[in-house]
């Protein structure tokens, strides 16, 4: 199988503050990523490095083979990369429909269409014609997914999936992931904070901590401990006794 | 699979409210046929302001652009005018031509601004509007603060000249709203207004926002210069300070936040709303602009979403409302 995405010696900026230090990985089509880390670790500015809102200051990332480093955010929609932002970010002041819709103007064409993704979410399918602001967490995180996937990315980037989310609703919008994993078509990056979550969900794993990737690697292969040092940014044994 | 997107039908009651536009329309071109020079000279004025409110909503209301800085364009589209008549062109030749100047000035001016962030935006466009006003006051024709009348437009018969002016004032109101309608129902209007909701957002899902605003950007430019070559053909003479004066942001931003910001309509009922306050208490001085500050506060405090609002919060809907304009058909 080719290698769809590779992020390389990815290191941002935001002024003097590096908040992603050379980090690197690649994904091959339909395969999963999850990102974990504390908060202030650099997961959010990695991810919209990858999305193209934020200029890196270093490394390059390529879809396809193809540079896309350069590109601005709307370009690489075009070619395939659209991200669920944190915060959703949905446009609230219009409907859900039309929140959906633009983003299928803009992006691919593709098997994605409306009628999918309301299949995929169907707690969307009665809030169409609402305001995106007056939905509950949610179904503002199943709109901001769905309205990544009518772009018809090959590469999905899910920044926060549970954060502040009820255990119902992480499990509702997870059921959906699930549905899209398995096509094993659609290469995903996700942020979560839940570990357990992650770990179950994905089929690589990047821990970070301020910054520096701290441990990468097959779930399988990884022991929760080394996972929780990692996580914390824990290097020294003996520290994580105090 | 074919998928395709059609534009929800209008309703019955915004059918009515669009034919009875065109009747306003119609009777507004008649006017001057029974109509008192003083009233034809006054509604020039309002379909200025309207034309001004218009282009502000669609900046600030539709593309979140705020700007405190049109009267660059009011004054330049005047100031080309000048020049245009000067070189001998006739004068109302030289109207229509402004606002194609203004144009291809806005265009450069576009990719400098449009990359700042939303209050250095609006900041640049002021400082925008003050240099060009600068430079424009160093023409030995203007003269600095003296400023220069279109004297050709002397020539003509009063009463040609105030018709004419007048009915390129309602032409030019018509072609802003039917114009601003087809815009904002078409993609442009969807992209926009996911600009003005969350630029970051729109950009993430493919939405070119600098071509989207680019483009909002410039039709509003055009339009507050051909507001401004009207005011100025009808006042005759321009004085850098009146023509680039910030007064015109202020009333651009009363009317709109008054009349109903982001709607189709407000703007158009902010800006006769601002008319018959300045026809009763324009009298009264520096008073009057108290009074529209008073008028403005009051609208903050008890009507934020101004009359549109109002007639939303009574009636449970907006007439002509912008919004649902994707309908997705598969098959």
């Amino acid at each position: 199988m080719m290698t769809r995405l590779i992020v390389e010696n990815l290191t941002c900026r935001h002024g003097l503050l590096t908040a992603v230090r050379d980090v690197s990985f690649a994904l091959r089509a339909g395969e999963v990523l999850c990102v974990i880390g504390a908060n202030g670790a650099g997961k959010t500015t990695l991810m919209n490095a990858i999305a193209g809102t934020h200029r890196p200051v270093g490394g390059r990332i390529a879809l396809d083979g193809v540079d896309v480093t350069a590109q601005p955010a709307f370009a690489r929609v075009r070619s395939g990369i659209a991200m669920s932002p944190e915060g959703r970010r949905l446009f609230a002041d219009m409907t859900v429909r039309e929140n959906l819709l633009i983003a299928a103007e803009n992006g691919r064409a593709g098997d994605w269409t409306l009628a999918r993704v309301l299949q995929a979410f169907p707690q969307l399918r009665p809030l169409t014609d609402m305001p995106a602001g007056r939905l509950s967490g949610g179904q503002r995180q199943a709109a901001a997914i769905g309205r990544a996937l009518l772009t018809n990315p090959v590469v999905l980037l899910l920044d926060e999936v549970s954060l502040g989310l009820s255990p119902a609703a992480v499990e509702g919008v997870y059921q959906s992931l699930a549905m899209i994993k398995e096509a094993r078509t659609t290469t995903m990056v996700v942020v979560e904070q839940d570990l357990t979550r992650a770990l179950g969900f994905a089929d690589q794993v990047l821990c970070m901590a301020e910054g520096q990737t701290e441990l990468q690697g097959m779930p399988g292969h990884l022991s929760r401990e080394q996972i929780t040092d990692a996580y914390f940014g824990i290097h020294d044994k003996e520290l994580s006794d105090v | 699979m074919n998928r395709h997107h059609v534009i929800a039908g209008i309703s019955a009651p915004d059918r009515r409210l669009m034919a009875a536009g065109g009747l306003i329309a119609l009777g507004l071109f008649a006017l001057p046929l029974f109509g008192s020079a003083l009233v034809v000279d006054k509604l020039t004025l309002l379909m200025v302001y309207i034309i001004l409110a218009v282009m502000w909503n669609l900046l600030a209301g539709y593309a979140g652009l705020v700007s405190v800085g049109q009267q660059a364009f009011i004054g330049l589209g005047g100031y080309f005018v000048l020049r245009l008549v000067e070189s001998g062109m006739p004068p109302f030749l030289a109207i229509g031509l402004g606002g194609f100047l203004v144009l291809l000035a806005a265009w450069p001016l576009s990719w400098l601004v449009l990359r700042l962030k939303p209050a250095e935006f609006a900041v640049a466009m002021w400082v925008l509007a003050e240099t060009i006003r600068s430079i424009v006051m160093f023409d030995p024709l203007v003269q600095g603060e003296t400023g220069r009348s279109l004297v050709s437009l002397n020539a003509i018969d009063p009463d040609v000249r105030r018709t004419t002016i007048y009915l390129m004032a309602v032409v030019a109101v018509v072609v802003s709203l039917v114009l601003s309608h087809a815009l904002l129902r078409g993609r442009l209007g969807g992209e926009s207004q996911a600009i003005r909701d969350d630029e970051e957002a729109a950009s993430s899902v493919g939405v070119s926002t600098l071509r989207v605003k680019r483009w909002i950007f410039l039709i509003s430019a055009v339009g507050c210069a051909i507001a401004g070559t009207i005011w100025l053909a009808s006042a005759i003479t321009f004085q850098p300070r009146s023509a680039f004066g910030i007064n015109w942001s202020i009333f651009m931003l009363f009317m709109v936040l008054v009349g109903g910001l982001g709607s189709y309509l407000g703007p158009v009922l902010g800006a006769l709303l601002f008319f018959a306050l300045q026809e009763v208490f324009g009298d009264f001085g520096a008073w009057y602009l108290a009074g529209i500050g008073v008028v403005a506060i009051l609208f903050a405090l008890f009507a934020p979403r101004g009359i549109m609002g109002l007639i939303i919060g009574k009636t449970g809907q907006e007439p002509l409302s912008m919004r649902k304009l994707l309908i997705m058909r598969e098959g």
